[in-house]
């Protein structure tokens, strides 16, 4: 294995305008002229599952810090979207807004005291933290308790509604490339560097005179605030939320969607999210026991492909070139 | 006023005492080389000084400014750079990257999240600089794995010297090194630029006596000697911890 992957992915590869153009007229001609609404409606999902698993990349595979709450901010916007448009009956637009607010001040407060560890006292302190904000929204009835809540009236968006399948996709692919491009550029700072240094010897970085706590706990509010993004389009997506978007098991579906597609890489976990999601689809509809074929699957991956999908994907690339 | 000062520090683990009453002071431009046998302690008080391991007692002031109890982050960015006795850079990313960071550390902002790191022309330079100064121009490129042990030692000084400190520690700078390796480390050493205060901690006495305007003898934690090397190598109680004739003959 070649050691040096981890810096390309770290440093981004050489932008080519034209490939993601081109992937994202694709992304836009396929669905609009072929796609009906199951499958619109699939690749919503997978999009906003994507923006999720990439903002866990950036504390993942960027920083070296395993969150086992990553739930909570997903949860956090996407809660706060449906809470305030329907409580407040105030436009989704602007709720999804606060949403995503909610999540990033979420993730300040809890990031504060996370930062302080990394390993595994990180990955628990982050389990624990979740699971306080799931146990409250389980318990709370105000906020529908363990039914969840819904009845969130979807916005209006130019001459359509987010109601409309084609409407909401392109909606969010539009979010995704903000997002996808807004975190790329923040990987290839120097805030970005500074985190890959922490994670290959923080003890060194604080020699060389990092502030490696208030990287750290700036690098946890990011990546919250994109988990918000994401919470908050499933938010719009689905008019309804529960506190299963809260739980642990969805923290670590995220982790498998980051380890699957490859770790350090953004665009890993976003095709790991895409491949997770059509397993659970398609595999489940012949099966119930989808989870054990997605258990073995990534057994074979942490064994065999410790970069992920595209990991694998790169390395075709590279040696063909 | 003196660059660093050390004054009646102390450092116990347990009942190990591997610091004790050490009073230190270097002049700016200073060259100050601690030696002493293994297990003296000169490790403890690199760590010390670097911000790694806190003091019992006793204060560190660097350039006039107390840093007994700050945060090693805070120590670098008041100009202090040190190498470690085992390489500990970044393994995994490229030579360039490596002393890119140092030079990140004191003249980037790390906090700008937008800018493209690489695209930056003043720490472009300075890292430029610093890999041609240690001669590592062609190996830039290079992932710092794959660098054999004696160019990582290399990476180190470069990593240290691209924040352009006012004083830089070596720990054992040319530890495995070979002898061809040892004496151009010498030379980069002696060509350092004056405004840089060093503490070196050495072993190889031929590197000790071509470098040092002081030097201090730490024994069981304490100073046993310090002062110019020809008085230091004529300390008989010096001589009696190296069992003699070594360390004179080294020092003419």
């Amino acid at each position: 294995m070649n050691p040096r992957v981890f810096e390309m992915r770290a440093a981004g590869r050489p932008d080519d305008p034209a490939k993601w153009l081109a992937a994202l007229a694709l992304a836009i001609v396929v669905p609009v002229f072929f796609a009906g609404s199951y499958a619109l409606g699939l690749m919503t999902e997978t999009l906003i599952f994507a923006i999720a698993a990439m903002s866990l990349d950036l504390l993942m595979g960027y920083g070296g810090l395993v969150s086992f709450g990553h739930a909570a901010f997903f949860g956090l916007g996407a809660y706060g979207t449906v809470l305030i448009a329907v409580k407040l009956g105030i436009s989704a637009w602007i709720s999804a807004l606060c949403g995503v607010g909610i999540a990033t001040l979420g993730a300040a407060a809890i990031g504060y005291f996370c930062v302080r560890m990394t390993g595994v006292a990180f990955l628990m302190l982050t389990l624990a933290f979740a699971q306080l904000i799931f146990s409250g929204a389980v318990k709370w009835r105000a906020i529908g308790g363990s039914d969840g809540i819904g009845g969130l009236v979807k916005p209006a968006l130019f001459n359509s509604s987010l109601a409309d399948p084609l409407a909401m996709y392109l909606f969010t692919l539009s979010v995704f490339a903000l997002a996808l491009f807004a975190m790329r550029r923040l990987v290839e700072s120097q805030f970005g560097h500074a985190l890959v240094g922490m994670r290959e010897n923080e003890t060194r970085m604080r020699a060389m005179g990092f502030a490696t706590r208030r990287v750290r706990w700036l690098a946890f509010i990011l990546a919250g605030f994109f988990a918000g993004i994401a919470g908050a389009l499933y938010a719009l997506y689905n008019g309804f939320i529960s506190p299963d978007a809260l739980s642990w098991g969805m923290s670590g579906m995220l982790l498998l969607m980051v380890v699957l597609g490859g770790a350090g890489s953004l665009v890993g976990p976003a095709i790991g999210a895409g491949v997770f999601l059509l397993m659970k689809h398609f595999v489940s509809s012949h099966t119930q026991h989808w989870l054990l074929v997605v258990g073995i699957i990534f057994v074979g991956c942490v064994m065999f492909f410790r970069q992920g999908v595209w990991g694998m994907l790169a390395r075709r690339g590279g040696s063909a070139t | 006023m003196s660059l660093l000062r050390v004054e009646n520090l102390n450092k116990a683990y347990g009942s190990l005492v591997v610091t004790k009453d050490v009073n230190l002071e270097i002049a700016p431009g200073e060259r100050h080389v601690i030696i002493g046998p293994n297990g003296a302690g000169k490790t403890s008080l690199i760590h010390q000084i670097g911000g790694q391991t806190r003091p019992d007692a006793g204060r560190i002031l660097i350039d006039g400014v107390e840093v007994t109890r700050l945060d090693p982050e805070r120590r670098a960015q008041a100009g202090l750079a040190r190498t470690f006795q085992k390489n500990t850079l970044f393994q995994r990313l490229s030579v360039f990257e490596n002393v890119r960071l140092g030079a990140q550390a004191r003249f980037g902002s790390t906090f700008n999240l937008t800018t493209p790191a690489r695209a930056l022309p003043h720490i472009n330079e300075r890292t430029q600089a610093a890999l041609t100064r240690m001669g590592l121009e062609k190996l830039a490129a290079e992932t710092l794995a794959n660098l054999s042990y004696g160019d990582q030692r290399q990476v180190e000084v470069a990593a240290a010297l691209a924040g352009d400190p006012k004083l830089l520690l070596l720990d054992e700078p040319t530890s495995g090194l070979s002898p061809a390796e040892t004496r151009a480390m010498i030379e980069v050493i002696k060509g350092l630029p004056r405004r840089m205060g060093l503490l070196v901690i050495e072993h190889d006495m031929e590197v000790v006596f071509s470098i040092a305007d002081r030097i201090t003898v730490l024994y069981y934690g304490a100073v046993l000697a310090s002062g110019p090397p020809a008085e230091v190598a004529a300390n008989a109680r010096v001589r009696e911890v190296y069992l003699g004739a070594g360390l004179a003959d080294a020092a003419h």
